[in-house]
């Protein structure tokens, strides 16, 4: 199938209207030596219900465990309006609004969804999208380094709190720019940053900007307001990496200390967007009005047409690759608009009661499962301190080896840390939302029990 | 069509919700361990309005935008093919949407053989030794590709290759992706003929040359002819060759990019393989390379352990920085944009060996068919005495100057008359152009229109200029007031005291 209408007698027309006898003829320009003969590599194509067929084995091989598992992606319920309408051809299968007049439901949806986000964490402008959670936390560190103007040093602090994929980003993404990411050790008791620890790092110097996650990748909830009005007394950016579904909750970043935060970003993806393997998700930007020059990504703008009437477009788009070239402020072009699309959907069905609700009941399913699984033998968390719908577990074993036995019973308990934090031992993170019910917990407590019964006993 | 419809605040009502779709209220007991210091004081500024006046606001939002299910959408270098409804469908299944990125490999092979799958397809197609596919949209693969090649050329201690050639004629993103780099960037000419200037390109490489950024047809929609010589001349100054595979769907089953010399490719899935533009992404930038760049491929990539025992199905895992240690790292949060990448999938496996190679051939027909067509009815060519690839450039600077009506209004008149206008004003150095890409999906019923179209826009510009000038008119809006937009920043809807 490859989607060709053309019948022989079109074929024979076209060909006689451009005046060449066979469609081979087309490539006369292509040196002969470098025309494929076959493309054997390739399987043999395939209809619809083969393809279906196939696809459907695959995915049953996957099958749906229930999932214990956080750590930068989450599961909450997705009303069906929202995909129903993402999906619509109008949506999924327009191009980037360039042409502003057909593109007015893009750039409408566009605009709304930079309200709920500035609104959302208490910033003043938001532009529409960038790659996901991770490149947009690098996106912001250079971003620091242009707004920044007080500062030179190129230097970004950042906890080992921070989700440690992102700081593996940051660093592929900024690095072959002058950046330098320092790592800032986290308290063993707290699992927080501490400001002394920052305070030493820093060791009175220049430092561009800190990156803080809220809550960080522990769970953990860190000492936001201190850090924050540490920095600023300092002339560091403060750059926040937040979870948008605990903002309904948590005091947002445009809150924190006395002047709020600088840049904002985060993972889009627990706004209605599935867990899909990891994408595609969409990444979170806003700011202050003052930078707004200085964020990259495309930001719509509402303006008047010539009769007046209210309208949207594309606009500051001279800090833009197709305006700027060489000197743009990112190369960013194709974002991620089908994701905001469905993010902006899902908040409008959510709203203000919704979401609060949502990240109420995730915190709520959370210390149920983890106030569950301490009574258990073996197992307590892992720091002590408030912490948002996540949380660090530690095991009298090692977790692996649990995991592997609890998968094959079609639970998947949690993120293994001993590859990002050997220091931490036989830790666990494991999270639950609004979706796991009381008996999808008592499974997994349950479960957890026995397997670890079953492994002291052997 | 649909003429305007509200901003969604206006029709927040207080108390007004979706609420059968919240979950039920928690006790304030269980958030009372959160620190009051840390908990939020307002409301966030989100819409109060119940699903059925949500479902009908973003439904009539969605009849305001033109898309390939409804119009022609001929944007020179996008590639606006149908983007076929299976591949959305197959993607969804809900194992396949419902599955964490840190699921266990265990609970994950069907998915991990489909991408694997992928990889060794896009392999074949283009000719290259091996592929990433974790890079979300074009220009993340273009950093990806740059990123290896300065890799490749520090790890041999050759730290002075900063400098990146590119055709003056490049797209935005290839100058703005060497600078992301920390490379510098050296713009060289095009001749008349649309191929680049020899002469200049010898000129330029030396010592500092890091590689070339090309795209093959360019962005002028011409074939580069003397290929193989931009090979040799750049691998000679000690440079690599960098393919942007925005126009793959040109040569797509005629010719690689392997073959033509190329080090490193990247491809647009959301291009050449239909996964859908969903309004500005998600896209996926898979790369391509020969084998001299694999150990510096961007992290994670799909790897497949020998089968052992016969009749042992193979088993699919991640490759990390264990497996690459000299990597460029890692781009993604997780892998990339999956769900796309499964889209690509389904669409490659329908098409097949037979399909990808009629995909260059029909795309090719469409596109010289659309140009003679042009030519025929007195529209000036670019670059008339070659070929066109899967897209070619109509200049309207002879109406300009003689009826002072540009490529902008013809555009605008274009969305009066049912169809979305063609790129304009890229490449910046054809005057007044329109860079016009039909794609093999098309039929020669909708070319034949399109033609007709362009026919009484010019009749329009002759005899009642303002039709055009003035265009669009039947749209749900008038043409904008950009300087307003950047000068009287309304970025965000706010209530009104």
């Amino acid at each position: 199938m490859a989607f060709i209408p053309h019948t022989p007698a079109d074929v024979e027309a076209m060909l006689a209207a451009i005046g060449v006898p066979d469609i081979q003829a087309l490539f006369d320009e292509i040196p002969a030596s470098l025309r494929v003969k076959s493309l054997q590599g390739v399987p043999t194509e395939m209809n619809e219900m083969q393809i279906g067929r196939l696809m459907s084995e695959r995915a049953r091989a996957d099958g749906r465990p229930l999932c214990f598992i956080g750590a930068g992606a989450y599961e909450h319920h997705i009303p069906a309006a929202v995909w129903a309408i993402t999906t619509r051809g109008e949506f999924y299968s327009a191009y980037t609004p360039y042409q502003a007049e057909a593109s007015q439901g893009t750039l409408q949806l566009i605009y709304e969804y930079q309200t709920m986000m500035a609104s959302l964490t208490g910033m003043e402008v938001s532009n529409a999208s960038l790659y996901d959670g991770a490149s947009a936390v690098a996106e912001a560190c250079l971003m620091a380094v242009r707004a920044n103007r007080k500062s030179k040093s190129m230097r970004i602090l950042v906890p080992r709190t921070v989700n440690p994929h992102y700081r593996k980003v940051a660093a592929a993404t900024a690095g072959n720019q002058g950046l330098r990411f320092e790592e800032v050790a986290y308290a063993p008791d707290t699992g927080c940053t501490a400001l002394e620890v920052l305070q030493k790092c820093a060791a009175g110097d220049d430092i561009t900007a800190v990156v803080i996650q809220q809550p960080n990748f522990f769970g953990q909830l860190e000492d936001v307001d201190a850090i924050t009005d540490w920095a600023h007394a300092r002339g560091t950016f403060v750059i926040a990496s937040v979870n948008p579904t605990s903002l309904a909750l948590l005091k947002p970043p445009g809150e924190w200390g006395t002047k709020g935060a600088d840049i904002v970003v985060g993972e889009g993806q627990p706004l209605g967007v599935p867990l899909s393997s990891g994408g595609p998700y969409f990444g979170f930007m806003t700011t202050r009005m003052e930078y707004v020059r200085q964020m990259p990504g495309r930001i719509a703008g509402r303006t008047v047409d010539l009769s007046g009437r209210p309208g949207f477009t594309l606009t500051l788009q001279a800090r833009e690759q197709h305006i700027r070239r060489a000197k743009a402020t990112s190369n960013i072009c194709t974002n991620q608009g089908l994701l905001m699309t469905a993010a902006t959907i899902y908040l409008s069905l959510m709203g203000p009661v919704g979401l609060e609700r949502t990240a109420a009941a995730s915190h709520a399913q959370t210390r149920e499962l983890v106030a569950a699984i301490t009574t258990g033998k073996g197992v307590r968390r892992a720091f002590s301190g408030p912490f948002f719908h996540e949380s660090v577990l530690l095991l009298d074993r090692p977790v692996a080896p649990v995991l592997a036995t609890l998968a094959s019973r079609g639970i998947l308990g949690g993120l293994e840390l001993s590859e990002h934090y050997p220091e931490l031992g036989h830790a666990l993170l494991v999270c639950a939302t609004e979706t796991k019910t009381q008996a999808d917990i008592d499974s997994y407590v349950a479960a957890l029990a026995d397997v670890m019964q079953k492994a002291r006993a052997a | 069509m649909r003429t305007a419809e509200k901003v969604i605040f206006e029709y927040s009502r207080p108390g007004r919700g979706a609420s059968d779709q919240w979950p039920p209220e928690t006790p304030a007991a269980a958030t009372a361990d959160l620190p009051a210091s840390l908990r939020r004081a307002r409301r966030p500024l989100l819409p109060e309005v119940g699903e059925l006046e949500a479902v009908r606001h973003f439904t009539r939002l969605s009849q305001l935008n033109f898309s390939i299910d409804t119009h022609f959408y001929p944007l020179g270098s996008c590639t606006m093919k149908y983007n076929p409804k299976a591949c959305n469908q197959y993607a969804m299944l809900p194992e396949f949407l419902g599955r964490h990125p840190l699921a266990p490999e265990s609970h994950g092979q069907g998915f991990l053989a489909c991408l694997f799958e992928l990889q060794e397809m896009l392999k074949e197609v283009t000719g290259m030794q091996a592929v990433a596919l974790s890079p979300m949209a074009g220009a993340h693969g273009e950093f990806a590709g740059v990123a290896m090649i300065r890799a490749y050329h520090r790890a041999r201690g050759d730290l002075a290759r900063n400098e990146i050639i590119v055709p003056e004629a490049a797209h935005g993103t290839n100058p703005a992706t060497a600078t992301m780099c920390g490379c510098t960037v050296r713009e060289i000419p095009v001749d008349a003929q649309g191929d680049i200037d020899l002469q200049a390109l010898r000129a330029a490489v030396g010592p500092n040359t890091a590689g070339i950024m090309l795209t093959n047809p360019s962005t002028l929609g011409v074939f580069e002819r003397r290929i193989e010589e931009v090979a040799r001349i750049v691998h000679a100054a000690g440079g690599l060759l960098y393919y942007d595979g925005a126009n793959l769907n040109a040569i797509l089953g005629k010719v690689r990019p392997g073959d033509m010399g190329f080090d490193v490719i990247h491809m647009n899935l959301h291009k050449t393989f239909s996964t859908p533009h969903g309004g500005g992404g998600p896209g996926a930038g898979a790369v391509g390379v020969a084998a001299r760049l694999q150990p510096f491929l961007p992290i994670p990539v799909v790897g497949r352990e020998p089968p052992g025992e016969s009749g042992a199905a193979p088993r699919y895992r991640w490759l990390t920085e264990k497996d690459l240690p000299q990597s460029i790292g890692r781009l993604s949060g997780f892998m990339g944009n999956a769900g796309v990448l499964l889209r690509a999938y389904v669409y490659m496996r329908m098409l097949g060996r037979e399909g990808m190679s009629r995909v260059g051939e029909y795309a090719t027909l469409n596109a010289n068919y659309l140009l003679a067509r042009l030519r025929q009815a007195g529209f000036d060519a670019a670059y008339p005495q070659r070929r066109a690839s899967h897209e070619f450039i109509i200049t309207l600077r002879r109406q300009a100057r003689d009826l002072g009506v540009t490529a902008m209004d013809f555009a605008k008149r274009l969305l009066d008359l049912g169809f979305h206008a063609p790129t304009t004003y890229f490449p910046l150095l054809v005057p007044e152009c329109l860079l016009i890409e039909p794609t093999e999906t098309e039929s020669r019923d909708v070319l034949d229109a399109f033609v007709a179209a362009m026919v009484q826009i010019q009749n329009e510009a002759e005899q009642e200029p303002e039709r055009v000038t003035g265009a669009p008119h039947t749209m749900p809006v008038r043409r904008l007031d950009d300087v307003r937009a950047a000068k009287q920043l309304d970025l965000r809807w706010k209530p009104t005291a």
